[in-house]
């Protein structure tokens, strides 16, 4: 009795610094933000309750809609790109040939690379007058004078950030997927070829619905990643023109930082918070059904 | 299903390569694709370190050059001197990416060691608690950690930005740690409890030394992690003199000493900062790899 009391001590103990961090610098600044989310505060005054004032404001803040939209419009371009495309690549990739296992290091590569520096680095490609893009385009024929990529055209910029997303990202679903599809006993797919089953068959009885887990779990994690979208369009388009291309991210940023309304963006934090967490919870059920 | 055809099961990936195989010309066409696929995926990086590499006039010819006329390390001499020095932002940037990793595993190595072999009391709730930052992005929680770090006077230091980085990747480092943790056969430690050693000892001298790839891989991925993060950077650090990497390389898009952007430096700037990432995933890209599938589906 004695020895089990000193362990279950013994392990707390191991256990404290980890659970102090995360009440510190995890669960304290959590309610302060909900605490904050309710005041009016500025850095000047000192904070005063203000009740739901912040969120009716939200309600009622064109650009705060006019970000979560845009938000919204990123992730439901970007993401069936990254789902078929990065599908077909582990498709391609999915046999253990020297080639193809070359292949699938490299579209990872960009997976390594910071966002921020293939931000910064496709910023330059696309650039107007000194961006190899245009000079191929113009080269190749298929513009007669360069793009301009980030200007008035917000659709043309919120495009040019979707491809260099494409690119950084495409290699992380393309990896699980591939080692999704390396699961699936060789057994299966040897009675599907006996049975006659042509190569596309196969996919649509046999691989996709044997991967739609991890199929699943992709699409989440790229959804998730894609509502919490900050760098790309900072250091890309600056939010240009008008903040049109401003996400949510970007909002809470400019309110919290630049403007120090900090209650208010606080209250945006939450909301972002709230609807992200939607999505996190249905990863988790998902993952631990999977596992069970 | 005959016996005969039984002895000659072959893996999934196998089979559908034989389904390729079933036209010449088809097995071609999809190496093709492979190597394009490639070229796609590498000429970014391939047209950035090439354009570090150019002259300062080419670096700013209209339009841009495909690949360098001229070998030069000019750019290269310019983002050495570009503001406060290069060294102080690769010091700036490797310093929180150390501070990070030190941070993970000093937190999540008894914290790992704690959950797999010790009878915690609410064990699983304090498991949840700990993995609090996967519920609520980073992202939301700044402004109050800015706050909270102006009043313990961490903003513009390392080790604050590294505490921020730590809080990102603590869920996923804990989760690599109890799973190797519990993977270690406890027959292991026996012995040594009854040669009358400590908890700490048998952490130490039994358990550290099997648990080393866990360790290589909570390492890797906090660096990745700790030395690529803008956003909190940029709200962290407002004094040229601590910025990281990503900072910097933001800023030299905008102002330099050649008036518009000097492109050629912040392609070597690019570089520089692709440079350890790459060649850590090449050297240890089982880590990365394993860290990746396991991660996913934390």
């Amino acid at each position: 009795m004695y020895a089990n009391t000193r362990a279950k001590l013994i392990g707390l103990l191991y256990l404290a610094p980890a659970l102090l961090f995360v009440l510190v610098f995890t669960a304290y600044p959590l309610t302060q933000m909900v605490w904050m989310s309710f005041h009016n505060w500025s850095i000047i005054e000192p904070p005063k309750w203000i009740g739901l004032a912040n969120y009716v404001k939200a309600y009622t803040d064109r650009q705060f809609w006019t970000s979560l939209i845009f938000t919204l419009k990123y992730t439901l371009y970007l993401t069936p790109i990254l789902m078929v495309g990065g599908y077909l690549i582990a498709l391609l990739v999915a046999q253990n040939t020297p080639l193809r296992k070359f292949t699938r290091a490299i579209v990872f590569v960009p997976v390594v690379i910071g966002l921020g520096v293939s931000s910064l680095l496709w910023y330059w490609l696309f650039n107007y007058n000194f961006g190899p893009i245009n000079r191929m385009l113009v080269d190749v024929g298929v513009v007669g004078k360069p793009i301009v990529w980030f200007g008035e055209d917000a659709t043309r910029a919120l495009w040019a950030v979707i491809i260099s997303i494409v690119w950084k990202v495409i290699g992380f679903g393309m990896l699980l997927y591939v080692a999704a599809i390396q699961a699936i006993p060789g057994e299966v797919t040897e009675a599907a070829m006996v049975d006659g089953a042509g190569y596309w068959q196969r996919v649509r009885q046999i691989t996709l619905p044997l991967t739609y887990r991890t199929i699943l779990l992709v699409t989440l994690v790229s959804v998730i990643g894609s509502l919490l979208a900050f760098d790309q369009f900072f250091l890309m388009t600056a939010g240009q023109p008008f903040n049109k291309t401003a996400s949510s991210v970007f909002w809470i940023y400019l309110n919290s930082f630049p403007y120090l309304k900090l209650g208010y963006g606080a209250a945006l934090s939450l909301i972002l918070a709230v609807i992200i967490l939607a999505f996190t919870i249905f990863q988790m059920a998902l993952t631990r059904r999977s596992q069970a | 299903m005959s016996a005969e055809y039984a002895l000659q099961a072959r893996s999934a990936s196998e089979s559908v390569a034989a389904g390729h195989r079933s036209g010449g010309r088809m097995r071609y066409l999809l190496g093709a694709i492979c190597i394009a696929l490639c070229a796609l995926m590498l000429a970014p990086i391939v047209l950035s370190v090439s354009a570090s590499l150019k002259t300062t006039e080419e670096a700013s010819a209209q339009p841009p050059t495909y690949f360098t006329h001229q070998l030069s390390i000019d750019s290269y001499n310019r983002l050495w001197a570009y503001q406060e020095g290069l060294p102080t932002y690769l010091i700036n940037s490797g310093g929180v990416a150390l501070l990070t990793i030190g941070l993970c595993l000093l937190l999540t190595i008894p914290a790992g060691y704690a959950l797999a072999r010790f009878p915690v009391p609410g064990k699983e709730f304090l498991f949840v608690l700990l993995l609090l930052a996967l519920i609520i992005p980073y992202q939301a929680l700044l402004t109050p950690i800015f706050f909270m770090f102006a009043d313990l006077k961490l903003t513009n230091t390392l080790l604050g930005l590294a505490i921020v980085h730590t809080t990102i990747q603590l869920p996923f480092s804990l989760y690599i740690m109890r799973n190797s943790f519990e993977a270690v056969p406890r027959e292991l430690e026996e012995a040594a409890v009854i040669d009358g050693c400590s908890s700490w000892q048998v952490l130490l001298k039994i358990i550290m030394p099997t648990i080393r790839p866990a360790i290589v891989t909570v390492a890797l991925f906090a660096f990745i992690t700790s030395w690529n993060e803008f956003l909190g950077a940029l709200v962290m650090m407002n004094k040229g003199s601590i910025f990281t990497l990503p900072l910097i390389l933001a800023n030299a898009r905008q102002e330099t000493s050649i008036g518009g952007t000097d492109w050629g430096m912040l392609q070597a700037g690019i570089t520089i900062s692709m440079i350890p990432c790459i060649l850590f995933y090449l050297l240890l890209q089982r880590y990365y790899v394993s860290g990746f599938l396991s991660g996913a589906v934390k």
